[in-house]
Formats: structure tokens, sequence, C-alpha cells
């Protein structure tokens, strides 16, 4: 048993990392990549939410939303599988709103630090891919939780990364129209590669 | 119909299809302009879809910009947002059960796709309708564009084909010629999109001070 979740989390946070094979959460990783200790809060913030909405977004799916869930409440063949966009979606955004409570009250040295970037995780496509990914593959509760925590540890690997990159990256003479994106864009790529060498690993 | 679209509607277009592309100057919607890309059939549903919602969110958020509370806003904009989606979604998966297949998640995280979000941020809940409609098109279709230059290369040298079809003779691959695998993965995607973003930036002269 525990052998099966190491092997997920291995999966998740390596050989199918969230971010260099499946391409989610792009948008925050290119914009918030510039300096090392931004991309750590955000990191950290990602890993976080994830483990929380994963396991929550398991309970929705599994206790309401597919077919034969709702046998409990004596519907046994309601499906409203075509709603789980909506309540995932709705899930994650109280749920980054419960933890930037919960934060501001017990941890304010956590939240002043991550700041800006917990409300913005809302939008962030790695945490509904997440939840999407965990509904598609028919997770248990156990999995689903190793699955968000390997996920976030894999995107907050890749974005550290790629921020101790970029900062060596301003000393080299790079042509004016590939400054910015396209370096990264193809950094990535190469990065995405590395991570590719980990394809295969059974434990 | 010279009367319907006005030197401005058309400027609207233009502008999100070369000088202020979505995809490779604002840096939005990267996600799903990478994951589809494998295929040039799933690029152009994923093209349709995005269009479906991009265009009527930006509409019906246009519309309703003087009734949302802006403190809830971001809530307001996200269930419109997912509950067109779900009409996409669903259509995909009555009509086109194998796309919608291999499309798998990239469907439903159109809801999360930065274009969409930052569109009606940033364009609709400051302007009508009728611009509104016209900006969504001119962006959604900035981004399809973006899509199938991406895919068009990934099919033709990852698999040999072009929307299904066998294009390279099999005379070529008895001569020797293999597939390039590379282009299947992840960082075929990543060193086409970076080459296409390079190309975009050099000829319309836009650089990062970086």
């Amino acid at each position: 048993m525990l052998e099966h979740y190491l092997s997920l989390a291995v999966k998740s946070i390596f050989v199918e990392n969230i971010l260099l094979a499946y391409f989610l959460g792009m948008c925050s990783f290119l914009a918030c990549s510039k300096k090392i200790e931004t991309a750590i809060g955000l990191g950290i913030a990602v890993t976080f939410v994830l483990i929380v909405t994963c396991p929550a977004n398991w309970a929705i799916n599994t206790f309401l939303l597919k077919r034969g869930a709702l046998a409990w409440a004596g519907l046994p063949e309601a499906d409203f599988s075509f709603l789980s966009f909506i309540a995932f979606i709705a899930v994650i955004a109280t749920m980054v709103q419960i933890v930037e409570l919960v934060l501001d009250r017990y941890s304010p040295k956590l939240y002043a630090a991550l700041g800006i970037f917990l409300p913005l995780i809302a939008v962030n496509c790695s945490i509904l891919g997440g939840s999407l990914f965990m509904a598609e593959r028919n997770y248990s509760f156990g999995e689903s939780v190793v699955f968000g925590a390997g996920s976030g540890i894999g995107w907050f690997l890749a974005i550290v990364a790629m921020a101790a990159i970029r900062t060596k990256l301003k000393y080299s003479n790079i042509p004016n129209s590939l400054k910015g994106l396209g370096i990264t864009m193809i950094i990535t790529g190469l990065m995405a590669m590395g991570f590719m060498c980990f394809a295969g690993i059974q434990l | 119909m010279p009367a319907v679209l006005t030197k401005q509607d058309r400027k609207l277009v233009k502008d999100a299809l070369w000088d202020n592309n979505p995809v490779t100057l604002q840096v939005l919607g990267i996600c799903s302009a990478l994951a589809v890309t494998v295929q040039l059939k799933t690029a152009l549903v994923m093209c349709g879809a995005l269009t479906f919602v991009l265009t009527l969110s930006n509409v019906s958020i246009s519309l309703l910009r003087n009734f949302i509370p802006s403190k809830i806003r971001i809530i307001v904009e996200l269930s419109i947002i997912s509950s067109l989606v779900i009409l996409a979604d669903q259509f995909l998966k009555a009509y086109m059960f194998e796309v919608s297949k291999a499309l798998s998640v990239f469907v439903g995280l159109i809801i999360t796709n930065c274009i969409v979000m930052g569109r009606a941020e940033a364009f609709a809940m400051a302007n009508g309708p009728w611009k509104s409609f016209m900006d969504g098109l001119g962006n959604a279709l900035g981004y399809s564009a973006v899509l199938i230059l991406v895919a068009i290369p990934r099919e033709l040298l990852g698999s040999g084909s072009l929307l299904g079809f066998k294009l390279i003779p099999d005379a070529m691959y008895e001569a020797g010629y293999v597939d390039c695998g590379m282009m299947v993965l992840a960082p075929g995607a990543f060193f086409l999109l970076g080459i296409i973003i390079w190309i975009q930036r050099a000829i319309s002269g836009y650089s990062e001070a970086n």
C-alpha cells in the first residue's frame, strides 16, 4: 500500500510533472518566476491549496456528483457529473478564501509572505487541473491527497528552478526579440526534457 | 457588409491578431495552447470551443457590467464562464466523443484560461456588448492562429500526418526517415512556441526590457 502511494508521489512530482508534462499553471509560472523569493512563496501557496482542494473536490465528486453518488439520499440513478466544472471551481474559490482567513489568523508571517498570490491561485489552472485529473482517473481518497501534494511539490520544484535560471539569464546576451517570454519557453522545454529522464522509474 | 463592420471594429480584431496577440504578446492562455496541439484536429476543436466561450462570455459580462457589484465580480465572471464551458463540454461529448476524450481535462480548463478571464476583466467590464463581441472574436482568432501554427509542425513532424491523413510517403520511411518523437512530447511544444514567439516579436519589433 505504501509502495503504491510512494510510486504515485514520484510519478506526480517527476515523471508526470503537472507543469512540464501537462502544461498546467504556465501563466503564473511565466509571470512570477523572475525572482526566487516570489517563486518560493507562490510555490508554497500552490502546494498548500492543491493539498486542500484535491481531497475536498474528491469528497464533492464521490458523495454528490458522480453517477450513483447520491445513493445515500435515495437517488441511485442521479448523475450530476456535468456540474463538476462549476462545483470544482466554486470549491476552489471558497477553499482559497478559507485558507486565506486561516493563515491571516494563525500565521500572519506566512500570510504576509504570500501576499497577493493567494487570491490569484483561484484562477491558476494547475489547481483546477489537479481536481479534474483526480476525477478523471478515479483516485481514492488517499490517492487524491498524495496526488495533490505531489503535483504541488512538482510545480514548486519547476518554478523555483526556473527562477534560479532566470536570475543567471540576466547576464547573458540574448537577441532582443527572444528576451523574456521566448527564451523562457525554450528553457522550459529543456527542463521538460530533463524531467523526462525520470520516465520509467517504478518503485 | 461594409456598414456592419466599422473601421474601429476591424481594428479591434486586427489588433488582437497581430499587434497585441493574446499568446505571444499578452502571455495569456499558454497552458492549453501547448497541451492540445499534438494533433491539428484537437487543436481546431479547442479553437472552436474557446471562440464560443470567449465571445459569449465577453458579450454576457458586458451586458451585465452595470449590475455586477465590483467586490464579487470575479465569482460572477467565473460562474458565467463555467456555465458556458459546461455547454461546450456537453456539446463535444454528444457530437464529437472521440475528440472530447482526446482533449480530456483541457475543455474544462478553459474556465481558468487566462484569456477568458483577462478579456472579461480588461475589456468587457468597461465596454459595450458589440465592442466586447469583436474583442472576444479577435482574441479568440489570435489564440487560434498560434494554436494552428504550433499544431501543424507538431503533427507533421511528430506523426507524419495532418488531420489524420498520412502526408509523408512510405518510400521516405523505407529510405530511413524517422518521425521526430520529441515533437509529440512536451519539450517539442515548448521549443516550437518559443520559436514562434521569437519570429513574431522579431517581425513586429516588440522587445521585453528585462
